[in-house]
């Protein structure tokens, strides 16, 4: 394996920046990589080898033209393909858009560009980012470079995988239920999620507006913050993006790092610690609590009851809000049309076009919304999730004035075996117990690898205020510096 | 008792405008069952007095400044359809002939 892959983006960006190598050698190595592993991993549904190396020569111009780099310059980035980019396939996992090159570039893409990271492609995801093991992909799953009999997570399972396989430094996610920290949690990476309306959605190919945030994916916490630094901040193109700077995450993380955390106060979530999760992940958040502790951390737990019924909430408001968006998906602007035979009506051919362009979790999901929303059932389903929504917003509120962040692990088991719950998709839809709750509130979290069960990663969850994400990477690097990083056994 | 019968399934799925074959109403009449009782879970909680929350920003209308700036050409702009003429997205008939006369 080679050196330059092993590294984080710190240390490529220092290398780059300091010409001991340059941000071409750095791209060829990670495309070289990606050629070694990715048939058996499948991280990638479009690498775009000549973009990502045109663009690290320009990084290299830059510098022997004396320019100034940013702090992640010549590094490379692999982006979730929930995220259009311009002249670059963009499939959100799902054949209705197969083919489908946009002419424009998210917000968080345009800023990776203008920050100088190099695109390395797409990353495969559950289609329209809807499930927790990528296996709901249009395009064949991906597999956890851990055990590759078993699931990445979801939906960013694509993202984290390329992270674990050593074939990126740098990830992009988006997490609307738990789609950046529980595949970071079962591949033994970093992900997190920002404050709601800290990052932008622009170009974000939407599934639950309230809910959708994009965010960064790493191997190291400092890593992710540098990465969170780069594509955070306020976005006019984005009417929920919130006016205020990005918190100061990158100053968190090193500070975490020196490993004191005296007079942090963390409280752990009852209702998560409870017979939900498997012995062995919950062996690990213990041994961390004691990490966190010997750190200077006061850690007491704090019950917020309604965190129970965020996984029922979150099944009414994220379908209800995809029926409505997914009805763009019409086969007139953008991506596939099937049976236009000059014959049928619009309306025969939009159905047969989503017929055929959607898989089985986007129907279920979509005509679950469209129930939830039809005017007999609206008050018992999706008005009473509203309400729900805002009693775990209360909890919330009320936990962070005892303490300063919450914390959990943060998914109930560690990576389940490929094709154990596709059958029974409520089985699925429990691989976020823990991660949903922060959605619906709008907080950030973060999820960092904690500790092994049975070989295989477990990841700890950091739930932070609304635009406090600081504290949570000032917690997640102490943690990190405590317990080092996993390294899966060689591919 | 099951939350939602194959009929309503049928249903749902015409308003939803997916063509479904008869396999796929079996499959996604259980399965739909199974999810919507879960959710419905959400009925216990006592809520009769709380407002519901649509989103975690307060949100008003946010208007940009009145600025002209680059924007897609009609070429772009139809790249990605399945049908286009005459700088114009092409879809098929909506009106039936007797509608239209």
């Amino acid at each position: 394996m080679s050196d330059l892959i092993s590294m984080t983006a710190t240390e490529i960006a220092a290398l780059v920046a300091g010409g001991e190598t340059s941000a071409v050698e750095v791209t060829q190595a990670h495309l070289d990589r990606i050629a070694a592993v990715d048939d058996r991993v499948h991280a990638f549904l479009h690498v775009d080898t000549d973009g990502a190396l045109a663009a690290a020569r320009a990084v290299d111009e830059r510098r022997a033209a004396g320019e100034e780099l940013g702090p992640l310059a010549g590094v490379p980035v692999a982006v979730k393909d929930v995220l259009a980019t311009r002249g670059v396939p963009t499939t959100v996992g799902s054949k209705i858009l197969e083919g489908w090159r946009p002419p424009y570039d998210a917000t968080i893409v345009q800023r990776l560009r203008e920050a100088g990271t190099v695109m390395l492609g797409k990353t495969n995801m559950d289609e329209f980012a809807m499930g927790s093991s990528t296996e709901y992909s249009a395009y064949g799953p991906t597999h956890n470079p851990w055990d590759l009999s078993r699931i990445p997570g979801g939906s960013g399972g694509g993202s984290a995988a390329a992270l674990a396989a050593y074939e990126a430094p740098l990830a992009i996610g988006s997490d609307t239920g738990g789609s950046i920290r529980q595949p970071g949690a079962v591949t033994g990476t970093v992900g997190a999620k920002p404050t709601y309306g800290g990052t932008s959605r622009y170009g974000l190919v939407a599934f639950s507006s309230s809910l959708d945030t994009p965010g960064p994916c790493a191997r190291t916490v400092l890593d992710a913050a540098l990465l969170h630094q780069v594509i955070g901040g306020h976005d006019p193109r984005d009417s929920t993006s919130i006016p205020q700077p990005v918190p100061d995450v990158v100053a968190a993380a090193k500070l975490g790092a020196t490993g004191d955390l005296t007079g942090v106060r963390l409280g752990i979530v009852s209702e998560f610690v409870g017979e939900g999760a498997e012995p062995g992940v919950m062996a690990a958040f213990r041994e961390s609590v004691d990490a966190l502790t010997k750190m200077g951390a006061e850690v007491v737990e704090v019950s917020c009851p309604t965190f129970a019924y965020a996984l029922p909430a979150y099944y009414l408001i994220a379908p209800s809000e995809c029926s409505s968006n997914l009805a763009r998906f019409d086969g007139v602007r953008f991506g596939l049309r099937v049976g236009d035979d000059g014959n049928r009506s619009l309306e025969e051919v939009m159905s047969l076009t989503r017929e055929a362009g959607f898989g089985p979790e986007v129907k279920r999901r979509i005509m679950i919304g469209t129930y939830a929303l039809s005017s007999g059932y609206y008050d018992a389903y999706y008005g009473q999730a509203q309400k729900v929504r805002t009693l775990i917003t209360r909890d919330f509120t009320a936990a962070f004035e005892r303490v300063d962040a919450l914390i959990s692990p943060t998914t109930p088991s560690v990576a389940f075996p490929m094709g154990a719950r596709t059958a029974d998709p409520y089985q699925m839809y429990l691989a976020d117990l823990y991660t949903i709750p922060t959605n619906l509130y709008g907080g950030p979290g973060i999820s960092v690898p904690c500790g092994l069960s049975e070989g295989l990663p477990v990841g700890l969850q950091v739930m932070a205020p609304t635009m406090a994400d600081d504290r949570m990477y000032r917690v997640a690097a102490a943690l990190e510096s405590a317990v080092g990083t996993f390294t899966p056994p060689a591919l | 008792m099951a939350a939602i019968s194959r009929e309503e399934v049928a249903h749902l799925a015409r308003l939803s405008r997916l063509a479904v074959t008869e396999e796929e109403l079996d499959t996604f009449a259980g399965q739909l069952d199974v999810i919507l009782q879960a959710v419905a879970q959400v009925g216990e909680v006592a809520a009769a007095d709380i407002p519901p929350t649509s989103h975690s920003v307060p949100l008003t209308n946010i208007f940009r400044e009145d600025v002209v700036t680059p924007c897609l050409t009609p070429e772009e702009a139809l790249s990605g359809a399945p049908d286009a003429e005459d700088q114009r997205f092409r879809v098929p008939r909506i009106l039936t002939e007797d509608v239209a006369s």
